[in-house]
């Protein structure tokens, strides 16, 4: 008894607050401190995040916006077909100087006097220099217009869309600006008639590559883009599931997929510069695919993402309860029949999720398109994957580096074109995990 | 949903195996990055001029990468144009020769001007190569000896410069400007500075003697850009004293926002550079596999469009933009050494 006796009077001798004190005080305070850290370190990132999207759309919204100029063009047969050969010469349309219509309908509207050369060659360099096939391609379609006046909406030349928008700065000395004087005050007088004005630009969208700002798009790069999805999807989604299957459900575990494992969790990791490089050496010298295809970009980035599957379908079927599986075995379900009519439909959001979230990653690589030719200057539509293009992240790469200011806006625009793809893919994912996820 | 899926992949697959059959009918290009603006003018006007033929691909990634490719060999997985912004290395014709590619047709297409400029606000400049040569070199001769370069701000150089740190932003390694810049600006400054004498005495390779002469300061006083003009623009918008080094087209685009030193106190411009006033100046190529003409549709009628005068003339498009058009007679030369055939 004198053994409990001695604590029992060393406790009496403290005050009582201090018995009962068991940290509360530092836990509370401790687990306050935590959330605030929490709450940083989200407010950081939401505020990095609010920096890099408002820098983007208010540098980038204006692309969206293209200056145009509609003037009554005339098409006249003494310009387009003077020998009057169309009938005979296929020729002869598509060589005709068209560029000349515009300067003719441009002297009349401004009142110049055609003859004085550099004046006239300053109010034509306001239009875009893509006016050529723009009223070639009206005439190729429909030669009966030859003849009559027609209003045509053409697209003002890119220094112009920059000077009207406001982002060319007009106090500096006229040498040292690509827009002159007498041309801003062109610009504000057809501004005034209603005939200089700014619409949705559609251009960026349905157009391929230009040396035009004006006349440059993303159209090229989408179809790009939108072919190595599909294929990246189409390869990649069977041929990780089957892996991860056959590992998950069926192999053996011994060191042999223990090497398998590893190795995919390293591939996952690996720079995708180098998926380039072994898609430069094995599809295009070694199988003689061609340069700047879609088709071997697809290829590529099916590389690149089938570890992201992989190792997103195994942690999916690895989260299904080994109950459903012994269930389905002991009613008499055969193994495959146990995995694909019950285990395989319980993964598949995480499968769709991991998938969604690897093609995103793919969509916006750059690195291993630049060793197979991807990052290129192509104009024309690609009509299938095998013909020459570029993908959405390659244009803006290229647009980053363009000299002219008017690139400055389209770099934005692409990104944000981009940033809404991106967007788009990662909500499908998120909806597609409520609509089917089944929690236990 | 699974029907599609497995016509697509049949389509995939029968796509992958058709292409190595299918002929290309497109002129692929690749190489430097100085002349792809060029080459993209022309490859657009090509398409739109000829609509029989579909329009050029042109691939960027640096002379040296476009030349590599280049040499890969003869066929249609293999480019057809090399655009360089240097001639072609002895080491890179011998790779070519090796891989198949035996005849090389090269076509100078005009001058390209490397300008100095700096923030719009500052003060007017007026440089010279000996200037700097002192504010950049690694080692400097100071009383008839070879130190490491204790200059910090542009007046020690010089007392007409600015009074403001040493800041230069020069083309990285990979650049085929750097090589211009050393030839023309480090080289000549050294001469002129009088270290060449200096370092002739100390080191007898002459090969050791050029590297001393260029070797650029370490200190962070001069920054290699690897990327393209556009990030040593951002370099000078954020250090107003810091001075820069641009493509002549590069610059006539930004000329809002930069202000252009003169060199020896001549002003870049396309006249000064093609008179050979302006000293720092380079010709600009493209190189053409002799094999694949009349095999790939187009090539020849792309190359005859390049050098034609309403491409590369003074008055073309390309002059426009910044290309500093070879002399008239030069410019007949060219098209005549390309009809003609000359080879490499």
């Amino acid at each position: 008894m004198t053994d409990l006796a001695s604590p029992t009077v060393r406790v009496s001798t403290r005050p009582a607050e201090t018995r009962r004190d068991i940290g509360i005080k530092r836990r509370y305070a401790a687990e306050r401190r935590f959330r605030a850290y929490g709450i940083s370190a989200i407010v950081l990132g939401l505020f990095f995040l609010a920096v890099l999207v408002s820098t983007v759309v208010s540098k980038g919204y204006t692309a969206f916006l293209q200056t145009t100029i509609t003037l009554p063009i005339e098409f006249s047969e003494k310009v387009i077909d003077p020998k009057n050969e169309r009938a005979t010469d296929a020729k002869q349309l598509m060589t005709a100087n068209y560029p000349l219509l515009v300067r003719d309908a441009l002297v009349k509207q401004l009142g110049l006097d055609a003859t004085k050369r550099p004046l006239v060659k300053q109010a034509t360099d306001m239009i875009s220099a893509s006016a050529r096939t723009q009223l070639r391609n009206i005439v190729v379609a429909d030669p009966s217009i030859i003849g009559k006046t027609v209003p045509v909406t053409l697209l003002a030349e890119a220094n112009i869309d920059s000077a009207f928008k406001g982002q060319i700065d007009l106090s500096v000395a006229e040498t040292n600006r690509k827009v002159k004087d007498r041309q801003v005050a062109w610009m504000n007088e057809l501004a005034d008639a209603g005939i200089l004005k700014t619409s949705f630009n559609t251009g960026i969208f349905t157009f391929g590559a230009s040396s035009r700002p004006e006349a440059a798009g993303v159209g090229v790069a989408l179809i790009g883009s939108l072919y190595m999805m599909l294929i990246v999807l189409v390869l990649s989604l069977p041929i990780g599931v089957a892996a991860s299957i056959y590992l998950e459900e069926f192999a053996p575990k011994n060191r042999l997929t223990d090497l398998i494992e590893v190795n995919i969790n390293n591939l996952a990791a690996v720079p995708s510069i180098v998926y380039g490089l072994l898609g430069l050496a094995v599809f295009i010298n070694f199988a003689g695919m061609p340069r700047s295809a879609a088709l071997v970009g697809g290829f590529v980035l099916t590389l690149m993402t089938l570890p992201t599957i992989i190792i997103a379908t195994r942690a999916a079927l690895k989260a299904v309860p080994p109950s459903i599986r012994s269930a389905a075995l002991g009613l008499g379900a055969s193994k495959m029949q146990t995995i694909f009519h019950h285990v395989l439909p319980l993964a598949m959001p995480g499968i769709l999720t991991g998938t969604i979230i690897g093609l995103a990653h793919a969509l916006g690589e750059t690195a291993p398109l630049l060793l197979i030719g991807m990052v290129a200057f192509v104009v024309d539509f690609p009509g299938s994957p095998l013909e020459p293009s570029t993908a959405l992240p390659v244009q803006i790469y290229m647009w980053a580096n363009e000299a002219e200011r008017a690139f400055v806006e389209r770099t934005s625009g692409a990104i944000i074109i981009l940033l809404i793809f991106l967007v788009f893919m990662n909500l499908g994912a998120i909806l597609l995990r409520r609509r089917f996820e089944r929690r236990w | 949903m699974k029907a599609l899926k497995l016509t697509v992949a049949a389509l995939v697959a029968s796509a992958a195996f058709a292409g190595t059959a299918a002929a290309r009918d497109q002129v692929q290009v690749a190489g430097s990055s100085t002349v792809l603006p060029y080459a993209k003018i022309v490859a657009e006007t090509f398409g739109e001029t000829f609509p029989d033929f579909k329009t050029p691909v042109v691939e960027s990634g640096g002379s040296s990468a476009g030349l590599k490719e280049f040499c890969k060999g003869v066929g249609e997985d293999t480019i057809d144009v090399a655009n360089s912004s240097r001639k072609i290395k002895d080491s890179e014709i011998e790779a070519c020769k090796a891989a198949g590619v035996t005849e090389i047709q090269e076509v100078k297409i005009g001058y390209d001007g490397i300008v100095f400029a700096t923030d719009a606000g500052n003060a007017d400049l007026a440089l010279k190569p000996e200037h700097l040569y002192k504010a950049l070199a690694a080692e400097v001769v100071v009383d008839g000896k070879l130190v490491a370069n204790p200059y910090k701000k542009w007046s020690e150089v010089d007392a007409s410069l600015p009074d403001a740190e040493i800041a230069a932003f020069i083309p990285g390694q990979k650049h085929g400007t750097r090589e211009v810049f050393e030839e023309k600006i480090l080289a000549e400054g050294c001469k002129e500075a009088g270290a060449q004498d200096v370092i002739k005495a100390a080191v007898s390779d002459a090969k050791e003697q050029l590297a001393k002469c260029v070797a650029v300061r370490k200190d962070g006083m001069a920054v290699d850009i690897d990327g393209d003009y556009t990030e040593t623009l951002a370099r000078i918008a954020s250090n107003k004293s810091g001075i820069g080094v641009f493509g002549l087209s590069f610059y006539e685009n930004n000329a809002d926002k930069l202000k252009v030193a003169t060199v020896n106190g001549v002003v870049p411009s396309t006249e000064t550079i093609a008179s050979g006033e302006y000293p720092v100046s380079r010709p600009l190529f493209f190189y053409v596999k002799k094999a694949h003409m009349g095999v790939v549709p187009g090539l020849k009628e792309y190359v005859e469009f390049f050098i034609d005068d309403q491409m590369i003339g003074p008055d073309s498009p390309l002059a426009e933009y910044g290309l500093v058009s070879a002399p008239d007679a030069e410019r007949e030369e060219i098209r005549k050494a390309f009809e003609a055939g000359n080879m490499l």
